[in-house]
């Protein structure tokens, strides 16, 4: 869980980075696109790199989906049932994060986003606002869009929490939280890279939908 | 003060059990919780009705005996045993929910009372260091840092009450698993058996039925020892070093209690 | 009856002339060897080790032990004789071993290390400890005790026992109670609780290799005595009222001390005499019922509710001022009462040691003033302990860092925070040194039935020493009962037991006629409430104080007290289930019978010692007055049979390398 988790926040900020490129203009945008399938020539195959990267994430993806519905089976039976106290009095938990509280359920917004969106961006298949050949335009068509943008917010702020928590946990997984000073440390960390994705991700499709991109 | 009890009440282990309502008149806000249900059992004994069973033992919040979750969190508002908790933490008036820990792998026995055996099982799984009695070297052969020594009694704190478990919403026995690595596992004394007592304690664990750890907290929040939630990670950074180097650190065979004798003798 | 010493302060003197203690009880044989072996004293337990026949390991996996309990002595048995390879199977009330009562000692525990080089030594240990019991207990035991305390540290840091350490990594000390060394290791005030923990891991690893089982949530009922010796035992299982029999061919007992008959001690609630009282009746002896430890710093009772009594560590008294106001109608908000109308009692009548006295003298100054009507807080039972001076003298973050954990129970328990009003303390029962009778072997007078621990009559004589019921559960569990009990084992495998055999029949149904009985009378009380009635008048009368009329008082009360118990207890349910009054119900039964025999007991000791204070016999100014020459005994008691008068065996109390002194803390 947590090993895949980080491979995938790594992914993110990358993934990330690429998209900021959009400020750049549509040709650098572009060039970035293409400039992926040609990662790691002539050493590798056209596209090599890319495949190489998506097999790591598809992996990656379902070693994470794997492992969340192990914990959530073995919760489920440990737990003994869904019902498990009477008292409602205490449903949010002594401390637990809101973050904490949406992984799961949040996990499953991640996963049918991710899948509009390979759709969407990725496979061309599906194009609010008009099919274009050049990724740029696709992205810019899309985010012309005001339900489009609001979908997409909605999946960034959950990626946003689960980032959050997923970050602390996976890094505490890993042993990295032997003291209350790491303690702070990491809960810093998370609540960085959360903000710095959440945020990351939603500059661009903002601009656009503010016309500040075009 | 009056208040309103809504308890868990179930005749023994196979037997369905409901909430049920008890009204508990002039009591004193300086008695202890355990004692409200004490006077509330005198009452209903007299009264000819079953009394309401639940665990207790010392009242001075060390044996780790009691445990009740009220008002649906673990030994209730304050951060201590159950024992511990008074009546002057509620108000006239207040309606209180009282039900065991809930758990699989802690079946209910008897109304309150719940099975905790597996953490006794968790220990058995290599939650002790071999010093036969009568091996031991001088007390002050092996200085121990005091620093380590220190953090090593934090975890050793622990009291086994299970309210760690009662409270995380995977129930997972991680910090309570994890006290108990910390504590061996910074003192000299607990490293020849670190690795293999931390892969030991983790499979008895998972095969007890305790869910797995998500990193919430709500185990430490509720812990009346405050075992810092730091043990959890410690317990992971020896697990991943125990899986990483190999078959060296599993578990060995149980010791045998007795010594090999020279059959010739 | 012997002329009395010339100092002797009679109070009343009537009734010391017409004392006729004698219709409560039958005279026996004295108690002539107590196997001990007769050469010098620091060569004694090497003999005894080397004397004693030894099993060899191949056939000691055909020999069982039965223990009951799992406290320090009892984990610490069943870990040592399971690791050389005996069968043990072990039994406890609670739920997990590790629940025992020892867990919630506070202080620490004693050894004579001498890592101070303070001249502390085995020697100086071991005259401590007789002098701190007022004579009252037995040499070669206590010699021993010293000696093993040694060891009893080195086992516990290798099993990982996280005592307190200094920057340089090694083992802190702290003084206690009136002894002039630095001898006690400790674990913050959890030193019973990590020492309970390392003996439990160490149980838990022979449970995991075989070689004990272990049973919890059973109680022992009854014990089963084949052809004169201890073969097994009967136990209720209490989850389903299942009753058992076990069998063994060697029955330990480590079950603990029985405070809890005046219903509010600082032991456990289910804390319990059942076992030992079941030996007793089935023929060991009960020696020196009537001595009770009774700690001065307890937080007072606060209402008729009122389950246990907390401890607050002894240390308190270091800094802390005890005193009640000098007119029990000042009820004036204690910070308002200026220094005038204060009484600073302790240190008024003891100026040299003030308000560090011993705790028996602590505690019944603390009485003395209460009776005079000065008790403050609910129910007058209470005096103060202000901080107020230590606080202004040293400042609130050192009286923090020193005592910020116990202020915080204080805190916790009474809602009034000690930093800004004075703590209110009164002395409660904690520890009691009497128990059943063993020799220098640990064994009791039935052969095969060892008791080790607090529930023997231990090393502690009439008073126990702060820090040393830990050191002795450990010794005799770790150290003493593995090499005595060989001995007995060495002439094992004993004859299987037949299920059929009368003896084990006979106290199967006496098992389930009791409980039958219980269940069946459906009286118009609880068992709490004759259990709290009980513990009154034990406290009232074989408390802090005891007198001739008193205790006779006591014993007419307590006798009718148990008919009505046996004709009006209410027990609801059935024996089939998990039935928590029905547990209670059958221990209050048996604290009946045993509050009976402290009673004569203690009337028939007419001297004062340690925690045993006679009116009719104290100096002129109120103190303790020992009888050495006609005391100087331990009472061993024998069953007589119900409603037949037990018979006392005494054991003379020879002194031979510590002179007997009167105790003096002016």
């Amino acid at each position: 869980m947590a090993v895949t988790g980080l491979i995938l926040i790594g992914y993110l900020l990358a993934h990330m980075y690429g998209n900021l490129k959009i400020f750049a203009g549509a040709e650098a945008f572009n060039e970035y696109a293409h400039h992926l399938r040609a990662l790691g020539e002539p050493l590798l195959p056209h596209t090599g790199a890319l495949w190489i990267i998506r097999v790591v994430l598809l992996i990656s993806v379902l070693g994470h989906m794997y492992a969340a519905f192990n914990l959530w089976s073995r919760a489920h039976k440990a737990r003994g049932g869904t019902r498990r106290y009477y008292s409602h009095k205490s449903r949010t938990g002594v401390q637990r994060t809101y973050a904490s509280f949406t992984l799961r359920w949040g996990g499953v917004v991640i996963l049918l986003f991710v899948i509009y969106h390979l759709l969407h961006l990725t496979w061309n298949i599906i194009h609010p606002g008009g099919a274009a050949a050049e990724p740029y335009d696709r992205v810019v068509n899309g985010f012309q869009i005001w339900s489009v943008v609001l979908a997409y917010t909605i999946a960034m702020i959950a990626v946003g929490f689960h980032v959050r928590h997923g970050t602390w946990s996976a890094l505490t997984t890993l042993g990295a939280n032997t003291s209350s000073l790491a303690r702070r440390r990491l809960n810093v960390l998370a609540y960085a890279v959360a903000g710095l994705v959440t945020v990351g991700f939603l500059l661009p499709p903002f601009a656009i939908l503010f016309g500040f991109v075009s | 003060m009056n208040v309103t009890l809504r308890v868990w009440r179930q005749a023994n282990g196979r037997a369905k059990g409901k909430m049920a309502i008890y009204r508990v008149n002039d009591i004193s806000e300086d008695m202890s919780f355990l004692e409200m249900l004490d006077v509330l059992n005198e009452r209903l004994t007299l009264q000819g009705d079953d009394p309401i069973a639940f665990d207790s033992d010392c009242r001075e919040g060390i044996c780790g005996m009691c445990g009740l979750v009220i008002n649906g969190v673990a030994h209730g508002p304050q951060q201590t045993t159950t024992c511990q908790l008074h009546m002057r933490s509620f108000s006239d008036g207040d309606v209180i929910d009282v039900e065991p820990w809930r758990a699989d792998p802690f079946p209910v026995i008897k109304d309150l009372v719940v099975d905790r055996s597996a953490f006794d099982r968790i220990i058995q799984a290599g939650g002790y260091i071999s010093a036969p009695t009568g091996t031991a070297p001088d007390a002050h052969a092996t200085p121990v840092p005091k620093r380590d020594a220190d953090r090593a009694f934090d975890a050793a704190t622990c009291i086994s009450c299970g309210a760690c478990v009662a409270a995380c919403p995977n129930g997972s026995a991680m910090l309570f698993t994890a006290a108990k690595i910390t504590h061996l596992g910074l003192l000299p004394q607990g490293q020849p058996e670190r690795y293999s007592r931390v892969v030991g304690m983790v499979a008895q664990h998972d095969a007890e039925g305790f869910g797995g750890c998500t990193n919430i907290g709500e185990c430490t929040a509720v812990c009346p020892k405050a075992i810092p939630f730091e043990t959890i990670s410690r317990l992971n950074r020896d697990l991943i070093s125990a899986l990483t180097h190999g078959g060296s650190h599993w578990p060995r065979a149980a010791p045998k209690g007795e010594t090999e004798v020279d059959e010739e003798d | 009856m012997a002329s009395k010493p010339p100092d002797v302060h009679v109070t009343n003197s009537e009734l010391l002339d017409s004392l006729d203690a004698d219709s409560f009880y039958v005279e026996g044989a004295d108690i002539a060897d107590t196997k001990a072996p007769k050469v010098p004293i620091d060569r004694r337990w090497e003999e005894r080790r080397f004397r004693a026949r030894l099993v060899n390991p191949a056939n000691r996996r055909k020999l069982s032990v039965i223990i009951v309990g799992t406290g320090l002595a009892g984990s610490s048995a069943a870990a040592t004789l399971g690791e050389a390879g005996y069968n043990v199977t072990c039994f406890c009330y609670q739920d997990s071993p590790r629940r025992a009562h020892s867990i919630a000692a506070q202080g620490g525990i004693n050894a004579a290390k001498n890592y101070r080089n303070d001249g502390d030594s085995v020697y100086r240990l071991f005259y401590d400890t007789v002098k701190g019991g007022d004579f009252r207990a037995r040499e070669s035991n206590v010699y021993r005790l010293a000696e093993v305390s040694v060891e009893i540290i080195d086992q516990c840091v290798a099993q990982g026992v996280p005592f307190a350490r200094e920057y340089g990594g090694l083992l802190d000390n702290r003084s206690f109670g009136g002894v002039q060394v630095s001898r006690t290791f400790y674990a913050r005030g959890q030193t019973g609780q990590q020492l309970l923990i390392g003996a439990y891991q160490a149980l838990e690893r022979q449970i995991a290799a075989g070689t004990v089982e272990m049973n919890t949530r059973h109680e022992m009922l009854e014990l089963i005595v084949v052809d004169g010796r201890a073969r097994g035992v009967v136990i209720r299982d209490m989850v389903t009222g299942a009753i058992e029999t076990h069998f063994a061919d060697a029955v330990v007992l480590a079950t603990g001390g029985y405070s809890n008959v005046f219903f509010l001690s600082t032991n456990a609630m289910g804390c319990n005499v059942t076992a030992t009282w079941r030996a007793y009746r089935k023929g060991a002896y009960f020696a020196n019922p009537c001595f009770t430890q009774i700690h001065p710093t307890c937080i007072p009772v606060s209402g008729d509710y009122q389950s246990k009594l907390t401890l607050m560590s002894e240390s308190l008294r270091n800094d802390g001022r005890i005193w009640v106001p000098k007119s029990g109608e000042d009820k004036r908000d204690p910070r308002e009462i200026p220094e005038q109308d204060r009484d600073y009692y302790l240190e008024r009548l003891y100026p040299s040691f003030g308000n560090l006295v011993p705790r028996d003298i602590a505690s019944r100054a603390a009485k003395n003033v209460c009776d005079e009507g000065r008790g403050v807080g609910p129910g007058g039972l209470g005096v103060y302990l202000d901080f107020a001076a230590a606080i202004a003298r040293l400042g609130r973050p050192t009286v923090e860092a020193r005592y910020g954990n116990l202020f915080q129970i204080y805190a916790q328990i009474t809602g009034d925070d000690p930093y800004q009003t004075p703590m209110r303390i009164y002395p409660a029962v904690h520890y009691t040194m009497g128990g059943l009778w063993v020799d220098y072997d640990l064994a009791s007078s039935i052969p095969g039935l060892y008791v080790t621990g607090e529930a023997n009559f231990s090393d502690h004589g009439a008073n126990r020493l702060g820090a040393s019921a830990l050191m002795q559960g450990l010794a005799d569990g770790y150290f003493v009962l593995p090499n005595t009990i060989s001995d007995y084992l060495a002439d094992g495998p004993f004859p299987q037991v037949d299920q059929s055999h009368p003896a084990v029949t006979e106290a199967v149904e006496a098992v389930r006629a009791r409980i039958n009985t219980l269940l069946s009378v459906n009286g118009s009380r609880t068992v709490d409430s004759f259990h709290r009635e009980l513990g009154r008048l034990i406290w009232d009368y074989c408390g802090m104080e005891r007198s001739e009329e008193g205790l006779r008082k006591a014993l007419t009360r307590i006798r009718e007290l148990k008919k009505e118990y046996w004709s009006d207890v209410r027990v609801l349910g059935t024996n089939e289930e998990l039935n928590q009054a029905l547990e209670r119900a059958g221990r209050v039964a048996d604290f009946f019978e045993l509050g009976e025999l402290m009673c004569i007991d203690a009337l028939v000791r007419r001297e004062s010692c340690g925690g045993h204070f006679r009116v009719e016999s104290q100096t002129p100014d109120g103190e303790a007055l020992r009888n050495d020459a006609e005391f100087a005994y331990v009472s061993a008691w024998e069953f007589g049979g119900d409603d037949r008068r037990p018979i006392l065996h005494k054991e003379p109390l020879v002194y031979e390398y510590v002179e007997m002194k009167q105790r003096s803390y002016k």
